[in-house]
């Protein structure tokens, strides 16, 4: 790939919004799973008895339910992303590549 | 809860589960006496040797070119990808190790498995995409892209070499005291059949036949836990709460198993478990590798959601098996080792030790031949992941140590498959060796040590070149040697191995998890030394990075790595 060929898709418009746009989703999506997980593990480690706490009158407490939350939130935000960049980040690439003339 | 002073036995197989090992520790287990020769499971077993045998001899005929010894020829599918990488990541530990975890400690088996889980979401929003947009065989190629070849490709093989062989020491005298316990063979016969297993399926099969084995694998042990957990739920009137209720009831430590108990106690241990675990699952090099058997970024980008979804799944899975061994083994003396009057502890007497759970659960829900699928389904997990971490070791001797700076690109494809092949045999030989050696040592805390290694080495040095423009070839090669040297140091002067190993009185660190302190360590490093670095070189390098961001961005360029 020439120089001049890196420039134009640098200043391509489509382009720029693709990377903005994804760099921003991802940023915010890994800050989500930081915080989903790095909570959970917090708790543990300083509110054992919250976690302790029973859910109604059954035997199930706090901490099982969220500890299997974690696990489900983690697919839910992968599968967003992958919603995401299979719709319009998929769609600026192709726009760019179009733009390129490929 | 104590620590394992001794050979932990079993628990070697469940190394994973020890990536904290302090806390992870379960009772003590004792010796391992060989049982009876189990034959359902054996002939199980070589049921699936000689079908994965059968898949390795067509995959030899198709593997010619380096594209499709490394990465299968780029033609694996989303679908048959995330069942290969959820198998690499579902091993004998998560299975054993977890129920057996879940088993004694109840709510705190859960603190591993989101601890596992949690890194794929990182690796889908930082590094796939970005990895198969730039990458070709190895995490090497991405890192090298724009830096110098010589120096990034040895210090991403020696970071791949490091963690593949801590890693596969812990597998290896794992399978071998499982498949003395299960199989009733000895365990010198068990570490030679798996050393030469895995050499067959790498040196002849190459990436095809890997992947295969690891698919065929992923599906059995899904279907096993699937319908064990099923079978525990009917049990229960598929009404959870009656199990717990049940499990409440059974279990010595009543309901405390509900409530997070002793495993996390220090929130720094908890923290640096966590990163370690985390991140080292984005700096696995027999992961990484899997990206590059797929068409393209888009197939990258499935390939992890369904994963992430099978492995959640498969955890959940485990956390009911621990609930139902609970409920169902308990009380009953069937599973225990007696003591007199016929009294056992139903934590510490549990024939084989408490990673048997799983094992005797299949018995109670499923009857002998269940057992039998389950224990061959075990030995399995376990000879798909070591396939795949030999593997990943061959690639970087051949196509990051041989090709690109012992030869300096004066080789050729063929020659640089051939060595990979050789350098496959070898490292199956060293790996039963060391296997043989380490019998009795205690090599818990070794998975441990290979993720904060790839968390601390590998993944810095990935993730500062594709993501940081400032990184130069001096800050990424000193930076990494720091992360690996910091992390291995650690865990070196650590209670694991200063104190248990070499019977030392106090550890000199105080942590078990140095992934805290060694990963942050390597990303500061490679932003000093990149930011002191004004040689030509590093001008040149920060140069490049606008093509590097395309092409990784977008992957124009990227096409013809498969072309086939």
């Amino acid at each position: 790939m020439a120089n001049i060929e890196t420039a134009r898709i640098a200043q391509n418009i489509h382009f720029k919004e693709l990377v903005h746009e994804r760099t921003r989703f991802g940023t915010i999506l890994t800050g989500i799973m930081l915080v989903i997980y790095f909570g959970f593990i917090g708790l543990i480690a300083f509110d054992k008895a919250l976690l302790a706490t029973k859910i109604g009158s059954g035997t199930a407490s706090l901490g099982l339910v969220l500890g299997v939350a974690v696990i489900v939130l983690a697919f839910i935000l992968t599968g967003i992303y992958v919603q995401r960049a299979n719709g319009r980040f998929d769609d600026l690439t192709a726009k760019l590549k179009r733009d390129l003339g490929q | 809860m104590t620590r394992l002073s001794h050979p932990l036995v079993l628990g070697t197989a469940l190394a994973v589960v020890a990536a904290g090992a302090a806390y992870a520790a379960g009772p003590d287990l004792g010796a391992v006496t060989q049982s009876a020769t189990n034959w359902p499971a054996i002939g199980m077993f070589a049921f699936f040797v000689l079908f994965t045998l059968g898949i390795t001899y067509k995959a030899a005929k198709g593997t010619k070119s380096a594209a499709d010894f490394y990465a299968a020829g780029g033609g694996i599918s989303a679908g048959t990808n995330s069942l290969a990488i959820a198998g690499d990541y579902m091993s004998a530990a998560s299975f054993l190790g977890i129920s057996g975890l879940v088993y004694t400690s109840g709510f705190d088996g859960l603190i591993y498995s989101t601890g596992f889980l949690v890194g794929w979401p990182i690796v889908l929003f930082l590094i796939a995409e970005r990895l198969r947009n730039l990458g070709k065989f190895t995490f090497a190629d991405v890192a090298s892209f724009r830096l110098d070849q010589t120096s990034i490709r040895i210090i991403s093989a020696v970071g791949t070499l490091v963690v593949v062989a801590f890693y596969l020491i812990a597998q290896m005298v794992g399978a071998g005291k499982l498949i003395q316990l299960l199989f009733g063979l000895p365990y010198l016969y068990a570490v030679i059949i798996v050393g030469v297993l895995m050499i067959v399926y790498v040196a002849f099969g190459g990436m095809k036949a890997t992947t295969w084995v690891q698919v065929i694998k992923a599906c059995l042990l899904l279907g096993g836990a699937t319908f064990m957990a099923i079978a525990v739920l009917y049990k229960y009137g598929f009404n959870p709460e009656a199990l717990f209720s049940a499990a409440v009831a059974t279990h010595p430590k009543g309901d405390a198993i509900m409530a997070p108990g002793g495993l996390v106690s220090n929130p720094v241990e908890a923290i640096s478990l966590g990163i370690g675990l985390m991140f080292g699952t984005a700096g696995l090099p027999h992961i990484l590798m899997r990206f590059f058997t797929v068409s393209d970024a888009q197939a990258a980008r499935k390939s992890v959601f369904y994963a992430t979804g099978l492995i959640g799944y498969f955890y959940i899975l485990t956390f009911i098996i621990g609930f139902g061994g609970i409920a169902l083994l308990m009380s009953d003396p069937v599973y225990f080792k007696l003591g007199p009057a016929g009294a056992f502890d139903k934590l510490k007497d549990m024939i084989g030790g408490t990673n048997m759970v799983a094992v005797n659960l299949a018995n109670a829900v499923g009857g002998p031949y269940f057992l039998g699928f389950i224990s061959a389904v075990a030995f399995a997990t376990i000879l798909a992941v070591v396939a795949g971490l030999t593997l990943a070791g061959a690639s970087a001797v051949s196509h990051d140590l041989y090709a690109s700076v012992i030869a300096r690109g004066r080789t050729n494809e063929a020659s640089e498959v051939r060595l990979s092949k050789i350098a496959a045999v070898v490292i199956g030989i060293v790996a039963i060796y060391l296997g043989y050696v380490f019998e009795n040592q205690n090599v818990a805390f070794m998975v441990g040590l290979a993720f904060s290694v790839a968390a601390s080495c590998n993944f810095p040095v990935l993730a500062m070149s594709i993501l940081w423009r400032g990184t130069t070839t001096w800050g990424a090669l000193i930076g990494g040697f720091v992360g690996l040297f910091a992390a291995v140091g650690m865990v070196v002067l650590s209670k694991a191995v200063w104190v248990t190993t070499f019977g030392n009185p106090v550890a000199i660190f105080p942590y078990d998890n140095p992934a805290l302190f060694s990963m942050p360590l390597a990303f500061l490093t490679i932003y000093v030394v990149s930011k002191l670095d004004n040689t030509r070189r590093a001008q040149r390098e920060r140069a490049l990075f606008d093509e590097q961001f395309i092409r990784s961005e977008t992957g124009i360029g990227a096409s013809g790595a498969h072309a086939h």
